[in-house]
């Protein structure tokens, strides 16, 4: 009796936990096949792989230079993800390793950024740009992503980990604090790093907001504008978007397969 | 010859500490704090493009009689309502079925339910509007499965536009939250449960007397998150239920209207600040409740 009952729960477990995952995936495998499809036959629902991935990529590559934007979207979330880690990662361990009251301070308020929208920063932050005839650049992309509180506050939490006693060693070999920061901090935490890389990389990769507000030269334009312009027209042509999604989806997929645990333990890295 | 200084005097000046943290300070003071303080000067401002005076609460009196503002407030609050409390359930339930000791496949579909947290926000809304277009997948399979006789126009629709964009916004963020939960689970004393177990207490019990307890500090963080994350949906409507370059009104959120006020109509930048400071207030508010909340119960 019970054994039955045990049975027909861990039934339903995976039938539950089967429907979840099949949904989660379909979108992925629609997304895949759809790109090999022309539009008329994205639309009709047509659910096997076609011959138009080459036309499609062509009819893509026509109306925007594939690579051009490849390489814009990778240079923001590459040199935003370098300078993030460089600028959050010493503040964190400045945080954590030469604690005061007055920075204590600071860092309670820096945290209260955390719980402010970017729609209240947006328009300031635009006519911030402005002044600084930044705008239509990709700096002004990267420039907020580096003001990282999130980051810095992610840091903070991993430094609690960095034991003392290396870097008190450090010292009394004669090395100065940066140089305690550079050799000794850095390697032993790289797989913070690391974490911490995948997160920036990630959210500037798929920003969109901003760069919309910001880039106005086509050739300055990311992923997501591109992608975004060619959902929106008035006759879309499916067969073209999901090509654009997936080469947009690609490079986050490849890294969240090579790092999933780095990934996941820095999204976890908040909460600990 | 100055006093001796103190440790705390020692320590405010310690060269170091100001070194190390001054970068990121002087960043994000520039490009956060800043533009918070700017953005509620400018609200009690109003007019063309530069051309502004000074109106004090002007803005928030023009907010009470304005349609549109009214209306994708009511959005926004419905998806919030509606979505976050189905979205934190069900990554509750995903997340204590993973947790079962004797699961097989636990990696793979740990890993499929997760994997749509990688996908950008607006490569996922493309494919859900070319899934729920007109003559899409969705009405295909509905109407091959025989549960509906007509296309149902879900980008189009008052109500089923909403429920794409709930539907939507679920399938991105359920496993990520699904996570948070897991991870906390495996984190609560095996032998919590071994007892309870042995005392001949039901799973559901269990379940509702041990680890909703336990992951208390967890449901607040997520519920927080995803409160803040709701009430900014931009990517989703804009994508999604957004022909050309119209908007919907039908799933227009608070930013869709800032962004709309900044940068499609003639910019009244003060009028969008005063907006964006609605969404710092409802930020601010419901945060303080569910603090509140999750403190008054234990």
């Amino acid at each position: 009796m019970t054994n039955w009952a045990e049975k027909f729960r861990m039934a339903s477990v995976y039938l539950f936990l089967g429907v979840m995952a099949f949904v989660s995936i379909f979108p992925f495998a629609w997304m895949v096949i759809s790109s090999t499809n022309a539009s008329v036959d994205v639309t009709k629902g047509k659910f096997t792989f076609g011959s138009a991935l080459l036309e499609n990529f062509e009819k893509l590559n026509k109306s925007f230079d594939v690579a051009q934007v490849f390489w814009n979207s990778g240079k923001i979330a590459i040199i935003g993800g370098f300078f993030t880690l460089l600028v959050s990662s010493m503040a964190g361990y400045g945080f954590e390793v030469f604690s005061s009251k007055a920075r204590e301070r600071l860092y309670n308020g820096l945290l209260l950024t955390l719980m402010v929208p970017f729609a209240a920063l947006m328009i300031p932050l635009f006519i911030l740009m402005a002044q600084f005839d930044l705008l239509d650049t990709h700096l002004a992309v990267i420039l907020p992503v580096v003001a990282s509180a999130y980051i810095v506050f992610y840091f903070r939490q991993s430094t609690k980990a960095f034991p003392p006693e290396l870097r008190e060693a450090a010292r009394l070999d004669g090395l100065k604090e940066w140089q305690i920061f550079l050799f000794v901090y850095v390697p032993v935490m790289r797989s913070t790093y690391a974490a911490a890389f995948i997160i920036v990389f990630m959210a500037a990769w798929n920003n969109f907001l901003w760069p919309l507000i910001v880039l106005q030269s086509p050739e300055l334009k990311t992923i997501t504008l591109v992608l975004s312009s060619l959902g929106s027209a008035y006759f879309p042509d499916f067969g073209v978007i999901m090509l654009a999604a997936m080469l947009a989806t690609l490079p986050t997929l490849v890294v969240f397969f090579a790092m999933q645990r780095q990934f996941v333990q820095g999204m976890l890295g908040s909460v600990k | 010859m100055a006093p001796k200084p103190t440790t705390s005097y020692r320590r405010f000046f310690d060269v170091n500490g100001w070194l190390f943290v001054s970068i990121a300070l002087g960043l994000i003071g520039v490009f956060m704090a800043y533009p918070i303080v700017k953005s509620l000067w400018m609200s009690l401002h109003a007019g063309q493009g530069t051309v502004v005076e000074f109106v004090g609460t002007g803005n928030i009196v023009r907010l009470a009689s304005d349609p549109v503002f009214l209306k994708a407030l009511q959005n926004t609050c419905i998806f919030l309502v509606i979505q976050v409390p189905i979205m934190l359930l069900l990554a509750l339930v995903m997340a204590s079925c993973l947790n079962m000791p004797n699961l097989r496949f636990r990696g793979l579909l740990r890993t499929a339910v997760f994997l749509p947290c990688v996908t950008s926000l607006v490569a996922y809304s493309v494919v859900f509007k070319s899934m729920f277009s007109y003559d899409g997948l969705v009405n295909h399979a509905l109407a091959w499965l025989g549960l509906i006789a007509e296309p149902i126009p879900w980008l189009n629709d008052p109500f089923w536009s909403k429920v794409v964009i709930i539907i939507a916004i679920t399938w991105r963020w359920t496993g990520y939250n699904m996570i948070f939960y897991l991870a906390a689970m495996q984190n609560i004393d095996k032998s919590i449960y071994e007892a309870a177990r042995i005392d001949g207490i039901s799973a559901y019990r269990r379940f509702v007397s041990i680890t909703i307890p336990n992951l208390k500090p967890v449901i607040l963080f997520t519920t927080v998150t995803s409160t803040i994350g709701t009430l900014q949906l931009f990517d989703e409507p804009m994508n999604i239920t957004t022909v050309g370059t119209v908007f919907s009104d039908n799933t227009l959120t608070l930013s869709m209207y800032i962004y709309n006020l900044s940068f499609k109509f003639v910019p009244n930048f003060g009028y969008a600040a005063t907006v964006s400071y609605v969404i710092v207030l409802l930020v601010a508010a419901l945060a303080a409740i569910q603090f509140y909340a999750a403190r008054e119960r234990n």
